[in-house]
């Protein structure tokens, strides 16, 4: 996902970037009728308009048909394994710590003090999935780990001084 | 003389041109470039201290934090109230006092919060997310974190004082808000093209800041209360959408008042008037709509939220882009397209400007889907795509209003004007596309101490932040060595 993500922005920011380029570069010299240029440049907005219109329907309707959030999806059956995580500054208490691939993970997330953030990293370079910790609140996250091995948790919501240290691990083992 | 001067007829001046009026705007660009400049440079210690390249104690770096944040959106607020201010008064007759009793109350807030960071240690961050405040666990105290508060509070009032001076004299020139806003053309389907741009963004800027602003006051006084009665608990998903409806509109409005410097000098170069129109006129009351309701967007990791907003959210988000792109930009591609515009620097920066909020809004709009959000949510994207739209967005159209002001009777860009321009555009765009890749790789925001494979990126933001800065201190030099020379009829 994050690949598709950066891919997709950098491909649309080249294209506005291009584009003004291609403009400004053609800017100069001898000047145009404005109308003409107006005449020309508006034609081709309005369909641009019903274009992304058309698209934003598509993507709205592509991307939340299924609910993004499985634990809250209108169909979502219960879990396999129900681990309970409470966050405060700064520390996780997680438990169970160990659970089993291949399986629906739901994550009970609670807070007792301030916001934090709850996000699994499957490597320093990875986010697997995350929710917000509210004091309050229970956030239910459902993950299931394809990979055995141990993941990270970090606290992604700016919960004070030692909010960077704020972290525990998930241990993720083969068969049930 | 400009071919604008020759075929299109100037704004009427309608607020008196003072001596007074003339310090009152010089006041805000020196303020302005000044804190800007002080706020790039904790920016790029943070880089720095992130990179491994300077020791930073974490309760220092979270007071940084913090002082850069409240002190960055503080004074784009101010600046890009500063050119609304600056091309309004040419339509309406705006108070020479109002826009003074702005910067006096924002310069209290500022040594209050000065005060609450400097000497208490409140390192609660720019959202003072609630019940966060309350909690600085021995680092800060409650007057800290109150005082903080009240700062924000001193800073909003002087943005109401402004914005209502600008309503009533909207409502004095054209009747209502609605008429400001152009929406009795809108529906009629009688446009006067020579409704001027800058009145219905101006428009817009009140209507949606002062509902923002509210909202603010309210989410703070809410947290004065919790801070000194702790019995009084506060419904932490109720203040957390509070904050982001603030602080989303608080700062999408600074870019809303800067767009209106795009409307005013590009025309100026082109000698094509930016005529309003049906789209135009439809684009700005949506936008009206869609920044009061996109801040969902900020809570989407926010489970409890209901769901609809959290769709809300999304789709909101990605129909704001939009307006931005194809009607303020596009309008500004059209308006200069085979122009024959003569090219100096504050041209550049105005476009460049409209180039950084076209494409910023791009990774915004990404990151609102939630599926997205799931993995990038409180990453390096999200620093990612703001600074993209503040820093080579907003900050641009500014500094490019600025220089303008100061530098229309007599513009010349010498070699060196050229190269800082596009040093600033290509470090200012590598600066955030490390911000962006950065996010991509799971690199959290707000952490003061990073991992070792994340070290490299924050190395490489650093260095990319440091040319920034010096290419701004450039122009903001130019600037102020040139402010005396300020026109108000530039």
């Amino acid at each position: 996902m994050q690949q598709v993500a950066w891919e997709l922005s950098l491909v649309l920011m080249a294209l506005v970037g291009i584009v003004f380029l291609w403009v400004c570069a053609r800017s100069g010299g001898a000047p145009v009728d404005a109308a003409t240029v107006s005449a020309r440049g508006y034609r081709w907005r309005g369909p641009l308009v019903w274009v992304a219109l058309v698209a934003g329907v598509v993507i709205a309707i592509g991307t939340l048909r299924h609910w993004p959030l499985p634990a809250y999806a209108r169909d979502a059956g219960a879990p396999d394994v129900v681990v309970q995580a409470t966050a405060r500054q700064w520390s996780w208490d997680i438990v169970p710590d160990t659970v089993p691939a291949g399986k629906t993970v739901e994550f009970q997330l609670h807070s007792t003090d301030v916001n934090h953030g709850f996000a699994l990293y499957r490597d320093a370079t990875h986010v697997v999935a995350q929710a917000q910790v509210m004091p309050g609140y229970v956030n239910r996250l459902r993950v299931r780990f394809d990979q055995p091995g141990e993941y990270q948790v970090l606290c992604l919501e700016y919960c004070g001084i030692a909010h960077a240290n704020m972290r525990a691990v998930v241990k993720v083992v083969a068969g049930s | 003389m400009s071919a604008y001067a020759a075929s299109v007829k100037p704004a009427p001046f309608v607020t008196p041109d003072t001596p007074r009026a003339k310090f009152a705007f010089q006041l805000y660009a020196a303020v302005g470039i000044s804190v800007f400049l002080l706020m790039m440079v904790a920016g790029v210690i943070m880089r720095a201290g992130q990179g491994a390249w300077l020791g930073i104690p974490p309760n220092y770096f979270y007071e940084v934090l913090t002082l850069h944040g409240a002190g960055m959106v503080g004074t784009a607020g101010l600046a890009g109230a500063a050119v609304m201010w600056y091309f309004l008064r040419r339509y309406v007759e705006l108070s020479n006092g109002a826009f003074l009793a702005m910067m006096g109350l924002s310069l209290v807030g500022v040594v209050l919060i000065l005060l609450s960071i400097g000497l208490g240690g409140f390192a609660g961050a720019w959202t003072f997310l609630y019940p966060l405040p309350g909690h600085g666990m021995g680092l800060w105290g409650t007057g800290a974190a109150a005082t903080f508060m009240i700062g924000y509070l001193a800073i909003g009032v002087g943005f109401l004082v402004f914005y209502a001076d600008c309503a009533l004299a909207i409502i004095r020139r054209y009747g209502s808000l609605a008429r400001g806003l152009g929406l009795d053309q809108l529906i009629s389907g009688k446009v006067d093209p020579a409704h001027p741009a800058a009145v219905v963004a101006s428009t817009m800027a009140v209507i949606v800041n002062v509902l923002g602003i509210l909202g603010g006051a309210i989410v703070l006084v809410m947290t004065l209360v919790a801070l000194y009665e702790p019995g009084i608990a506060m419904d932490p998903l109720l203040m957390k959408n509070l904050i982001y409806f603030f602080g989303h509109v608080f700062i999408n409005v600074t870019i809303y008042m800067a767009v209106i410097g795009v409307y005013e000098i590009i025309p100026r170069y082109t000698g094509r008037p930016w005529k309003v129109n049906r789209a135009f006129l439809g684009s700005w009351a949506a936008v009206v709509l869609l920044v009061l309701s996109v801040y969902p967007h900020h809570l989407l990791m926010d489970y409890a939220m209901p769901r609809w907003a959290a769709a809300m959210g999304q789709i909101v988000s990605y129909l704001s882009g939009i307006p931005v792109i194809l009607v303020t930009a596009w309008g500004a591609l059209v308006n200069l397209h085979r122009s024959g515009a003569k090219w100096d620097t504050p041209l550049r920066l105005v476009v460049l400007g409209v180039f950084g909020w076209a494409a910023g809004v791009i990774p915004a709009i990404v990151d609102a889907t939630i599926r997205v959000n799931l993995v990038m949510h409180n990453t390096l994207w999200v620093p990612g795509h703001f600074h993209f739209y503040l820093l080579l967005g907003m900050l641009p159209m500014v500094l490019g209003t600025l220089l303008y002001a100061c530098t229309r009777e007599g513009r010349a860009s010498a070699p060196l004007d050229k190269l800082v321009f596009w040093g600033y555009a290509i470090a200012g765009v590598l600066f955030c596309g490390v911000f962006l890749d950065s996010g991509v790789h799971g690199i959290a925001r707000r952490f003061a101490t990073y991992d070792a494979p994340w070290i490299g990126y924050a190395q490489a933001g650093a260095v990319a932040g440091t040319v920034v800065l010096v290419c701004v201190l450039f122009l903001g030099g130019r600037i102020l060595a040139r402010l005396p020379r300020a026109s108000l009829a530039a």
